[in-house]
């Protein structure tokens, strides 16, 4: 994790949004927006949440918002590792600077103890929006997970990875859900910063807004970039 | 009984790691959620699934496996006989179905631990 290099690949890409989504934790979404003060560029905390069933939720949260108990929530139902666990130095916290300033010994790669619908119940509880990753991906999404999107899920979006374009996705998902899909780049590296991105017209880059957006209300709109 | 006996008495296609076969296996472990595997797979066990995504090789070297057997026909990702063949974690296929699978495993001797 460089927040640098994630703030210039985002401002080199053109995008004006981003949120930061680490598995199972929000720690290192601060420093990211730091280091994006004064570029112009908006970067909104979150987190890829892994369900009980291992199907992986987006948590999208206004800028600010103090995420502290949710992680608490989330870290209490992460499986207990044993003490050999050299993945932890992989897990690093860092500042605005690219610095490390620790290590995160929970165990992120898990899978958490909370079921889908605890998931986004605890997204909306802290005032998150809850986005179903990667429909289309075979492991990890809700489909492959459990089969098929549960229509009582209240999700607010669901996405669909870079693989397809979005058409490709709207023809392939758009008759099974009700909810509107959204296409971003789910990048685990710089350098896949920008690959897909969704366009909103928005009064302000908020995230309230872009709940607006995605609901199509007050004339704010969602569509593919 | 070593990985490789296995492979030829129940005509394993190997995708990853050939050289690395000659290793004993202690028992046997199916599962397709890796947060299952990662709970209850014990060293030197034989992991049978479905999954066929780079984190299974994770999993495996986290668990000390003898190797993973993807079933049904499945064929691993490229990035997956990649991260296997750096790893040295055995990636082999089995045209059968988990159920029948295990059977035939249970059978040579391969019991769950």
């Amino acid at each position: 994790m460089y927040p640098r290099a994630v703030v210039e690949r985002a401002r080199a890409t053109g995008l004006d949004i981003i949120a930061v989504t680490d598995h199972n934790s929000t720690e290192n979404a601060g420093a990211v927006a730091e280091a994006a003060a004064g570029t112009g560029l908006v970067v909104l905390p979150g987190l890829e949440l892994a369900t009980e069933e291992e199907a992986h939720i987006l948590g999208l949260f206004e800028a600010g918002t103090d995420l502290g108990p949710l992680l608490a929530v989330v870290y209490e139902n992460l499986p207990d590792v044993p003490s050999k666990r050299s993945f932890v130095k992989d897990q690093v916290i860092v500042d605005a600077e690219d610095g490390v300033t620790g290590f995160n010994p929970h165990c992120l790669i898990g899978a958490t103890r909370l079921t889908v619908y605890e998931a986004v119940g605890l997204i909306h509880g802290h005032g998150g929006l809850a986005v179903a990753s990667h429909i289309d991906r075979e492991a990890f999404s809700v489909i492959s997970q459990l089969g098929f999107i549960p229509p009582d899920l209240e999700l607010d979006a669901v996405e669909v990875s870079p693989l397809m374009t979005f058409a490709e996705a709207l023809a392939a998902f758009g008759p099974h859900t009700a909810h509107p899909l959204v296409r971003f780049s789910d990048a685990h590296r710089p350098e896949e910063i920008g690959r897909a991105a969704m366009e909103f017209l928005l009064a302000r880059p908020s995230l309230e807004e872009i709940r607006k957006a995605l609901a199509g209300r007050e004339g704010r709109e969602v569509h593919p970039s | 009984m070593k990985l490789t006996d296995l492979a030829t008495r129940l005509d394993l296609k190997v995708f990853a790691a050939e050289g690395k076969l000659d290793r004993p296996v202690a028992g046997g472990y199916a599962g397709d959620l890796l947060s299952d595997v990662m709970a209850h797979a014990g060293k030197d066990d034989l992991w049978v699934t479905i999954q066929v995504h780079p984190n299974i090789v994770a999993v495996a070297v986290l668990k000390e496996l003898a190797g993973i057997v993807l079933v049904n026909g499945r064929e691993p990702a490229a990035e997956t006989v990649e991260r296997a063949e750096k790893e040295g974690v055995p990636i082999l296929g089995a045209s059968a179905a988990a159920f029948e699978l295990v059977g035939r495993l249970h059978g040579l001797g391969v019991k769950g631990s």
